[in-house]
């Protein structure tokens, strides 16, 4: 099958299209209450414990690599700064960006591929109910709530692991690091930290979606729209993450800046 | 009683590749037609089109005044609910059980109580023999009783119009048989408007009031079952009987090359293979469309292959010299045109409807019980007085079917059939419901 030049600019607008069609029918009713907490459940459930593992070592490794140049220059004090900093800001939503589009995201696109592929999807529509408004809409809700408390879950792990790591294995002072807490973090940075968080979970849902009720050519098909459902959210969660970042540092006065 | 549908130079493609192009048949109201095609020339795409699931690159569909070619998505999803489909596999929901499955259309589309509801779907899944599986996930069972649920939730709207994508695929040749006698008699309790999506050669010769052919990309006829049981046309003549010499090869098609050895081979076609007869209704009463065994042959002159109708008693052309076996013609009459559903039995129906219910399907096997079977009497071998005089006092509309009405056909089956039917009756597979009177 010849590859055509459009075919990437196509799915893009597809893409586009497909997430206009489930933003109309986020407000259509009846909503399907039972099935967003059913997601919202089930969508948990794979990712709160790999994203609590994943968290405790991404604090220890901050505090790992800045704990000894801090007491070097003396500056022992800021370590608890500098681990609430990088976390809240910067790791905590790609920690959850990653788990949502890796574990939340392929399981969302593996459900709805392997529904298209067993004509689910068609019969569905054969009974006159939208696929969108019934099985999307409350997916993509559901991944959004889920990821705004994974953010802050990823936030409190985070943190308390860096304090593990300073205050028990590097012989840090708990006073400082819990009093050096705001000498560099502002409040809108957690602020911002959880609107990227659900602003991730919604793309990482979309494009799930989008490529699993897409899916085609049988079980093989199912297994490369997953592929490519977390390959491209990972890729736009990070472009995504850039975006938000630097209008957020253009836009929110910075402390000691 | 079922909706018509107007299909008109349909034509659908994907990509480049054309899938087939200007299609145009018209499916009578209340009657069951099959459309057939070797594997790959796109059936299942037809059927999921009409649905509206695929979009045709030209052409109308026409149901109920509306093309929905054309028609807004909402509207779209109005227009669906007068359909039921039966996918190829079930197409059931995975992760609930065969009860919500089934109750998944009322609980979505009516304001139906829990009761009700519970009512409707108890009684469809009697229908369909899934009495007592309520609780099974679609995942725990076999592919025969997962069609069978699918069937249950198309049924439970009371569709106007049922498509069935392969319903024999992948089942045993008596499930098969027993399915077959479900859409027969769902047709005539239901009168709506069937398609059946098959290439199984049995089922297309048995069951269906119209039949189909979908060949090379195009529609290669589409027509009532007697002309096309009875069409000298190659593609149709081979693919309704199973024959390896004909235009139809392993890939698609032959090539010249293989048609010349083929001919050179003495290769012929052989004898056209007798019509059989239809696949009556589980209480032999015939369904609200179906025209008598003949007609259409009769109508228009046509004589048949020899032995066609075995153990009927039906007035059919004779051959004669200069008259040649079967229908040469390769395009079809069209006298399907302008149905008005067939209501010509409707009356005299409508005081059988309420015993009339659907034999349920059942997996366990029952001992065999020889019975009298119930039988119209124009289907009984050497009965010919009663059998020729009815069809002779019995007219015919101008679509071939029964106008008379003020006989009754059917006496009852314990004062008319006397004992004697017994022995000289050849089986039929309406026994079970005799059996239980």
């Amino acid at each position: 099958m010849p590859v055509s030049a459009t075919a990437p600019v196509r799915g893009a607008g597809e893409f586009f299209a497909f997430s206009l069609d489930i933003l109309r029918s986020l407000f259509k009713r009846p909503f399907q209450g039972a099935e967003f907490v059913q997601q919202a459940w089930f969508i948990a459930s794979v990712t709160i414990l790999p994203t609590a593992l994943v968290s405790i070592p991404f604090g220890a490794v901050l505090a790992l690599q800045i704990g000894n140049l801090t007491k070097q220059i003396g500056a022992q004090s800021f370590t608890g700064a500098v681990a609430v900093l990088g976390i809240v800001r910067e790791a905590s939503p790609i920690v959850t960006a990653l788990l949502i589009a890796g574990a939340g995201g392929s399981a969302i696109c593996a459900d709805l591929g392997s529904r298209k592929i067993r004509d689910e999807i068609d019969a569905m529509e054969v009974l006159g109910v939208s696929p969108l408004q019934r099985l999307v809409v409350p997916r993509v809700l559901a991944t959004m709530l889920v990821a705004f408390f994974l953010n802050g879950l990823v936030s409190v792990v985070g943190v308390c692991g860096g304090y593990f790591f300073n205050v028990i294995l590097q012989g840090g002072t708990p006073g400082a690091y819990l009093a050096s807490f705001t000498a560099l973090a502002q409040l809108p940075d957690l602020y911002v930290g959880q609107l990227k968080a659900v602003i991730f979970g919604m793309i990482a849902a979309l494009v799930a979606s989008y490529k699993g009720l897409n899916a085609g050519g049988g079980p093989k098909g199912v297994g490369d729209a997953v592929n490519q459902s977390v390959v491209i959210s990972f890729m736009l969660l990070f472009l995504t993450n850039f975006i938000i970042t630097a209008i957020y540092f253009q836009v929110v006065p910075q402390k000691g800046g | 009683m079922g909706v018509e549908i107007q299909v008109e130079h349909l034509t659908k493609r994907f990509g480049r590749q054309t899938i087939w192009e200007d299609v145009s048949l018209t499916l009578p109201a209340g009657e069951i037609s099959v459309m057939l095609g070797p594997s790959g020339t796109g059936k299942s795409v037809f059927l999921k089109t009409l649905i509206g699931l695929l979009k045709p690159e030209t052409g109308s569909i026409t149901i109920g005044g509306r093309d929905i070619t054309k028609v807004k998505e909402r509207e779209l999803y109005e227009i669906r609910k007068l359909f039921g489909v039966l996918f190829q596999d079930g197409a059931l929901f995975g992760s609930q059980n065969l009860y919500d499955n089934i109750a998944f259309p009322l609980r979505e589309h009516t304001k139906k109580s829990e009761g009700e509801i519970k009512r409707i779907v108890l009684e469809k899944m009697e229908m369909t023999g899934l009495a007592g599986a309520e609780k099974k996930l679609p995942g725990e069972i076999s592919g025969g009783m997962r069609k069978r649920a699918g069937l249950a939730r198309a049924l439970v709207l009371d569709p106007e119009i049922l498509l069935f994508d392969e319903p024999d695929s992948g089942l045993d040749p008596v499930r098969t048989a027993y399915l077959n006698q479900l859409i027969v008699d769902l047709n005539a309790e239901i009168k709506a408007t069937f398609l059946i999506v098959t290439h199984d050669i049995a089922t297309a010769r048995t069951v269906p009031d119209n039949i189909g052919l979908l060949y090379r990309r195009h529609l290669a006829m589409f027509g009532p079952r007697e002309m096309l049981l009875s069409s000298n046309e190659p593609v149709v003549r081979q693919f309704l009987n199973g024959q390896r010499q004909g235009p139809i090869g392993m890939a698609e098609e032959k090539d010249a090359g293989e048609l010349a050895a083929e001919a050179a081979g003495g290769g012929t076609l052989g004898t056209l293979p007798p019509i059989p007869q239809q696949l009556p209704t589980s209480d032999g009463s015939p369904r609200a469309t179906q025209r008598p065994p003949g007609s259409w042959l009769r109508e228009h002159g046509v004589v048949p292959p020899p032995g066609s109708f075995p153990g009927l008693e039906v007035d059919l052309p004779q051959a004669q010299d200069g008259v040649p076996t079967g229908w040469t013609g390769d395009s079809p009459p069209r006298p399907m045109a302008a149905s008005s559903g067939g209501g010509a039995f409707a009356g005299r129906n409508g005081q059988r409807d309420e015993d009339r219910r659907i034999e349920p399907l059942r997996d366990e096997v029952r001992p065999v019980r020889p019975r009298v079977p119930a039988k119209p009497p124009w289907r009984q071998a050497g009965d010919d007085s009663l059998a020729t005089a009815l069809l002779e006092r019995r007219g015919t509309d101008d679509r071939g079917r029964w106008t008379d009405t003020d006989t009754d056909p059917h006496p009852d089956p314990d004062t008319a059939d006397g004992s004697d039917a017994a022995e000289t009756a050849p089986p039929v597979r309406g026994r079970r419901r005799a059996a239980r009177r």
